[in-house]
Order: structure tokens, then sequence, then C-alpha cells
């Protein structure tokens, strides 16, 4: 015996109208064939039948409202079923019940506490050589060394190979490694972040680079559904491993659509790592931890940057872990935090500062997400005052998530506001003058933190 | 019943019938296929069942009528060729050898499903079973599929990328940035466009300039076929061809398959865009699973008790996933933060 129930139709259905009944007590019934319609607010649908047997009885007569989802409506004898199913519902109604519905006082999950692993920048070895390079060569050497080291890497986007990249980030990639693992893209993002993704799914590790992120809009829904939900979606099966890179933020002169900081975006989803250098060392050590890391990583980098050099470390091991913050500057009186191309202009700011007698410590915070806020607020509780710095737009902002984890932690130590430095809440304009009023500046940087310091 | 086309296989009568081929198909093969398909329904069924029962939640989009592409396919696919496809999953994935239990167990949002309970029915995956999903956004699988094949490429290891998707996925723009770069680096990979006429409600004439999708691929010099989906046999020869192609390096290849679902798009799909009489017809006349029947009585390779047998197999099968789904505990509120990251070797 095999009760027929009420079916939900849909996954907000609680009631509907038995609207017919196409079968009568006596009909024999075969899995597919329709027995019954019913009406809700929404549509009228029909009932097929799953298991076979005999109408026995219509408990439910056609045109009855208000019929409650897993009602019995009909009962049928199981004669025409060969293998009497055990799960029938009838026997178990305690079954019916969606059991995610149930509380769960005790159960409550809760973040989990990782365990501390002290990330720090690697010891450099004793004598070893600092060479000037700039950020351009430093991202160039990173691949090229993870590269060598493993097979399972390569390059792909537009104009990288034979251009020798649009930003000439990729210089001399196409030499070295030949055209399978240096590979010209059409110019297709949302096209070829997928096949990065695919392809990374399948176990290779590939950077797809953007000529610009502005472009990788078009390709957001790889970068998000495919890349950072599927280990998740999976339970943990399918690994993506794959660095999406290229430059973010302003560039000069170029307008609205080429001139935008994605940091805030990226960094609200889990699933992605999120980083954001700002030196040339950085940029090499933190793009190999990126490459190295089995997980999915954004990685910011910034035009204006490009030709800007710093000293590296010549150390193929120099490699930067993910989620640390670094202190730029050391100060007692304020807290700034930036990142990317923006810690130049605090610590511009910082040194402006120091001249009027205020001691700023910069933080850099390189990485986005995980986002260390241990050392941010470590420095707010010696500081007591904070101001934070990005290129992006101010709403929702990384300076809005810093506050807040601020606020979170280290309420009872501050002595003021914290300010938020931020490009102005409009598109970025192409005049030269309105664009330089739109950007933020080292001015906006250190008024912010006068303003916070009652100075 | 009777069929509007009668396949080769069909037309020959076979004396033998303990398991010498006929039509290219061994009387052991074709059962298969018929349980495979079988067991691809009544699972569908019971997952309709339990979702009225709101043991299953959100979305569920059934394969019923579409058996024969699957198993089709799976009959040729080689160890470590790949599969995807987007969220009318669950066929595939029964094809794929995955364990009906596991599958259902997604289903119900439970801990034995595939995915811990974390994915859903549009969500799977096994890479047990080189199966890459089960993704939810129409179109996404396509790039996703291709770079399966890009990597199949790099690593020049002659395996395919089965890469399925829909009439509707169709006409996303993604599906073409992948027919372009897979023609152009001649990527191992078929594209199975299941065509069975419905974009959710709206019909392929509504919404396709050209409906006759495997000319899709020709401006980008990929070969494509039609073939009739409701056929395990064309689909399976098809498919052979197809990836033969694709295997020997010689890239793409499209196959359109014309299929037909009998059910709503979804569960809370009402299916007032199409009338009741041409679900009717098609069930009536084109069945797959009845075609592999009529096929197997025809050659002597099964009759009544034998069919009944496989019948009540595959129901066992069937009700042991759905008591399995319905028992198995929902997942610990624990692994709501696992599976985010991987541990990065330091």
């Amino acid at each position: 015996m095999t009760d027929v129930l009420m079916p939900a139709l849909s996954p907000t259905m609680e009631e509907g109208t038995l609207a017919k009944w196409h079968v009568k007590k006596g009909d024999a019934v075969r899995s597919g064939d329709v027995i019954a319609e019913i009406e809700t607010d929404k549509a009228t649908m029909e009932v097929e039948a799953v298991d076979e047997g005999t109408v026995e009885e219509i408990l439910v007569p056609e045109g009855s409202e208000g019929v409650k989802v897993n009602t019995p409506i009909a009962r049928l004898s199981g004669d025409g079923a060969p293998a009497a199913a055990p799960t029938q519902a009838a026997k178990e109604p305690e079954a019916a019940a969606p059991p995610a519905a149930e509380p769960r006082p005790e159960g409550e999950a809760t973040a989990p506490v990782v365990p501390k692993v002290e990330l720090r920048d690697p010891e450099l070895p004793e004598g070893v050589k600092l060479v000037k390079t700039t950020i351009r060569d430093a991202l160039r050497d990173a691949m090229a060394e993870e590269m060598r080291k493993d097979d399972k890497v390569f390059l792909m986007g537009e104009e990288v190979a034979q251009y020798q990249g649009a930003y000439k980030v990729s210089r001399d990639l196409l030499q070295e490694f030949g055209d399978k693992r240096v590979i010209d893209t059409p110019i297709t993002e949302y096209g070829f972040a997928g096949l990065g993704v695919g392809a990374a799914m399948a176990g290779l590790k590939p950077i797809v680079e953007f000529m610009t992120w502005n472009f990788a809009m078009q390709a957001i829904d790889h970068i998000i559904n495919s890349a950072a939900k599927t280990l998740y979606m999976s339970g943990g099966q399918i690994k993506c491993s794959v660095v999406f890179r290229g430059p973010n933020g302003a560039a000069a002169r170029v307008g609205a659509q080429h001139s935008q900081d994605y940091s805030a975006w990226y960094a609200q989803v889990p699933g992605l790592k999120v980083v954001a250098p700002y030196d040339a060392a950085d940029a090499k050590g933190l793009l190999k931890a990126a490459i190295r890391d089995p997980n999915p990583v954004v990685f910011l980098e910034h035009e204006m940057m490009y030709g800007q050099e710093f000293d590296v470390p010549e150390d193929v091991d120099w490699v930067v872990p993910i989620g640390k913050a670094k202190i730029r500057r050391e100060g007692k009186d304020v807290t700034i935090t930036a990142h990317s191309r923006m810690v130049g202009l605090a610590l511009k700011a910082a040194e402006e500062l120091a001249a009027e007698g205020i001691e700023a410590e910069v933080i850099d915070l390189r990485t986005l997400r995980p986002l260390d806020h241990e050392t941010i607020v470590e420095s707010v509780k010696k500081t007591n005052r904070l101001v934070t710095a990005e290129e992006g737009w101010g709403p929702m902002g990384v300076g809005a998530e810093v506050v807040a984890r601020v606020l979170e932690h280290a309420f009872d130590y501050l002595d003021a506001p914290p300010a938020r430095v931020h490009q102005k809440d409009v598109p970025l304009p192409y005049a030269a003058n309105l664009e330089a009023l739109s950007l933020p500046s080292v001015e906006d940087i250190v008024k912010a933190a006068k303003a916070v310091a009652y100075k | 019943m009777a069929r509007g086309q009668t396949s080769s296989a069909a037309k020959r009568k076979s004396n033998d019938s303990d398991g010498g081929a006929v039509g290219g198909v061994t009387k052991d093969e074709l059962l298969k296929y018929y349980r495979d398909m079988l067991l691809i329904r009544r699972f569908e069924e019971r997952a309709g069942q339990l979702y009225g029962m709101g043991l299953i939640g959100g979305f569920c989009h059934l394969y019923i009528g579409q058996e024969a592409i699957a198993v089709g396919v799976q009959a040729i696919k080689e160890p470590g060729d790949q599969v995807i496809t987007g969220y009318r999953d669950h066929g595939h994935m029964l094809a794929c050898g995955m364990d009906p239990r596991e599958v259902m167990a997604e289903l119900t949002g439970r801990v034995g499903g595939s995915s811990k309970g974390k994915g859903g029915s549009m969500h799977m995956f096994s890479t047990e079973a080189d199966f890459y999903g089960g993704h939810g956004i129409v179109g996404a699988q396509v790039a996703l599929g291709t770079g399966l094949a890009l990597a199949n490429h790099y690593r020049d290891n002659k395996k395919v990328s089965f890469t399925y998707f829909g009439d509707g996925a169709a006409n996303q723009g993604q599906v073409y940035e992948s027919f372009n770069m897979a023609r152009l680096w001649n990527l191992p990979v078929v594209y199975v466009i299941e065509n069975n006429q419905y974009a959710m409600g709206t019909s392929i004439e509504r919404s396709s300039s050209e409906t006759h999708l495997h000319k899709r691929g020709s401006s980008f010099r990929i070969p494509g076929e039609e073939v009739d989906g409701m056929d395990v046999l064309a689909v399976k020869a098809a498919a052979q061809k197809a990836a033969d192609h694709a295997r020997s390096g010689e890239g793409p290849y499209i196959l359109e398959m014309k299929t037909y679902r009998y059910r709503g798009h979804s569960m809370s799909d009402p299916a007032k865009y199409r009338t009741r009489d041409e679900v009717d017809e098609v069930r009536k006349t084109r069945d797959p699973i009845d075609h592999v029947q009529e096929l197997l009585e025809k050659n002597g390779w099964a009759d009544e008790a034998a069919l009944k047998a496989i019948d009540a197999e595959v129901k066992a099968i069937v009700a042991d996933s759905a008591e399995f789904a319905r028992t198995s505990p929902e997942p610990e509120p624990s692994e709501l933060y696992t599976d985010v990251y991987l541990e990065a070797a330091q």
C-alpha cells in the first residue's frame, strides 16, 4: 500500500487546490501517468505517478481547496510494484517535514579558529644581493621562475606572447617557454577566463592575464561562480589553482571605463584570495606565492607602478606569504592603511606629517583577502587613530572594511572617529583637472590624518 | 509500440540469442543501455517525488526523456575522458557511474551526498568518475569544458572532453568564444547539444535565428551533425565518430542531439507553453527506453521476465538511494566552513 501525497510544486508552495482527478478507484497507474491536476496561486500543474499500482482509494476529492503539502490524497495498492520501495512516506510522516527547518541552538556554526601560523617574509640569506628591479620585471621573473619549476604553470591572455605583453610584463617568456606555455588568446575575456578555470579544474596551474582588470568584468562570472565556488560546491573535490592577474585601478587619462579599482569587489568573495602588492619585492614574492597557492588568486597590479624600481632580493626562493600586512613605516600618532599604489602616497603623506610633528604608522595591506586585521588592530591600539587610503570608491570599500574590523576589535582604543580617503564618488573623468580632483592624493591623506589627530 | 524512426538494428532480426552483435551492438551492450536508461528514469521519477515531499529543495531539473544521450555517449567514453554539463545533470552522473546513493543524497542536502550536501542538484562533481559538474550558470560549462580540453591538449594525453549544453545555452556568447578557441587550437572537445526544444518555456523557434544548432559551428569551421537523441544507438555511433575526430587531433566536433524533456523545465514549471498532446505524442512514438525494449524483444535478447528482472533491480537501487538520501544526516555545522580554501603548502 502506498499513499500518494499532495506534492509541493515549487520551493515555496505550502498548499493548493486539487483541481481534478484523472484516475478513479480501480484504475491501474504506471510511473509517469498523469493522475491529477493541482492549482496554486501561480499555476495549474499536473501530478504524475511515481509508484505503480491500482488506485485503491481517492482520499481527497477533486475541487478540494487548501490541501496542505504532504497530505495523503490517494492510496495505491502496491501490486504493480515489483520491488516494493521501503521509502513510503506514509509510514514515516516525520520524513515529510523538511529537516533543514529544525532549530539547531547547540550546533550553531561559528567560523573555525584557524591555528595561528606565524606568517612572515622569508629570511634573507647571508650576503644576498639586492637588485634594483622594476615591478614589470619582478612580475616577469616570478612567472619565469615558477614556470621553470613547475611545468603545469602556463600563461594565457591577450598579447602575452608575440607582442611580449601589452605592458611588457611577459617580455621574453615566449622565447624561453614556447607557444604551448605562453598562449596568445583572442580578445575574448569571458571565454578565455573560462578555459583557464577549466584547465585548472583538470589540474593545471594557469596564469590568466587580463590586459586590465576593467576588461575582466566580462569574465567575472568565471572568476566568482566557477573558480571561487567550485571547491566548496564539490565538497572539496575540485581544486582550482589559478592566478588571475593584470593592472587594476586608474591609469592616466584613459577615462571611466578603463580606470576602476576592483579591490573591494573581489575581496568580498569567499574562495578567492586577493593580493595587491606595492613594491617590486612584494610583487615578485607574492606572485610566486599566488602561483604556488592551490586556490584561485586575484592578483591586482598597477599600471602606473610597472616602471618603478625597487630593491628585490636575488633569490629564487623569495616567496612572500599571502595574508600578511607589512608595516612600511613605524609611528605612534596615527595609523594609515593602504594597498598597491596608495602605499606610496601614504608614505609621502607620512613624511609631510612628520615635518609637522605627527608620526604616522603606514601599513601596507598587501593581501586584501584574507585581511591581516591583527596587524592593523595592534597598530591602532598603539596610535589610537586610523586613516584608510584606497584608490577605489569609498562606499562598501576596503577602507569601510578596515574601519569595521577596527571598531570590532579596538573600539575602546580609538580617540577619534576613523577617516577614509578614497576616490570621489563619480566615474573617473577624462579632463586632467577633474581626474586629479577625483583621485585621492597625498594632500587628502595628510588632511585626514590631521583631522583624526585633531591638529 | 509504434516508432517513427526505426534504427538499422531493429530492421535485422538475429537468431543469435547469446550476445552476437547485431547492427553494431551486442546483446549485453543493449541490455546495459536499457538498464542504465531505466535507472535514470526511475531515479528521476523518485527525485520528483522526494521534491514533492519537501525533501529536495530549491530547483530540481529532471532528465526524463533525454536518457539516451548521456547513456549513448557514455558507451564510447574512454577512461580519463571528461564529462561536464549544466544543471540538468542527474542523468549524466548516473551514466558516468556515480553511486545513485550519493547523487540522491546530494539532492536532499545530506552529508552522504557527492558534495557532502553543499552543492545541491545543480552542483555535483566526481573526480573519480571524471565528472566535472553540474554548473548552474547557463553556458558556463562550455568554456570550462573547453578548458578541460585545453588541459588534455597541453598534456597531449589523447583524452576528450564531452561538453554538454542545451538549446538555451546555445545562444550564450561564451559558447562562441569557446568554439573559436577550440577550433583555433584544435582542442579535443565534443560539444553535445541536447536540443530538447525548449529553453525553460521558450521554444527554439522563438529564441533562435538558426534553429539547426549543429550548424552553429560553421563560422568557426567546426563540423557538426544532427542526431536522433532519442535513439541510443544513433547517439553512440555519432559520439564515436565525433570522439575519434577530436582524439585524433582534428579539433572540436558538434553533435546536435534532437531530444525532448517530458517534465517541466524544473519542478515548478506549469508547462503552459506546450500541449499535453505534444508531450504524449513523443512519449508514445519516440520514447528512448521503449525503443531499446523493442529492439531487445525483436532480437530475441530479452523476454518479459528478463525485462521485469531489470525493472526490479533498478527499482531496488532507486528505493535504496532514496532511503539513503532520506536517512543520511545533514552535514555537521562544522562543515559550513570547510572546503572554502585549500591549505597552501608552505
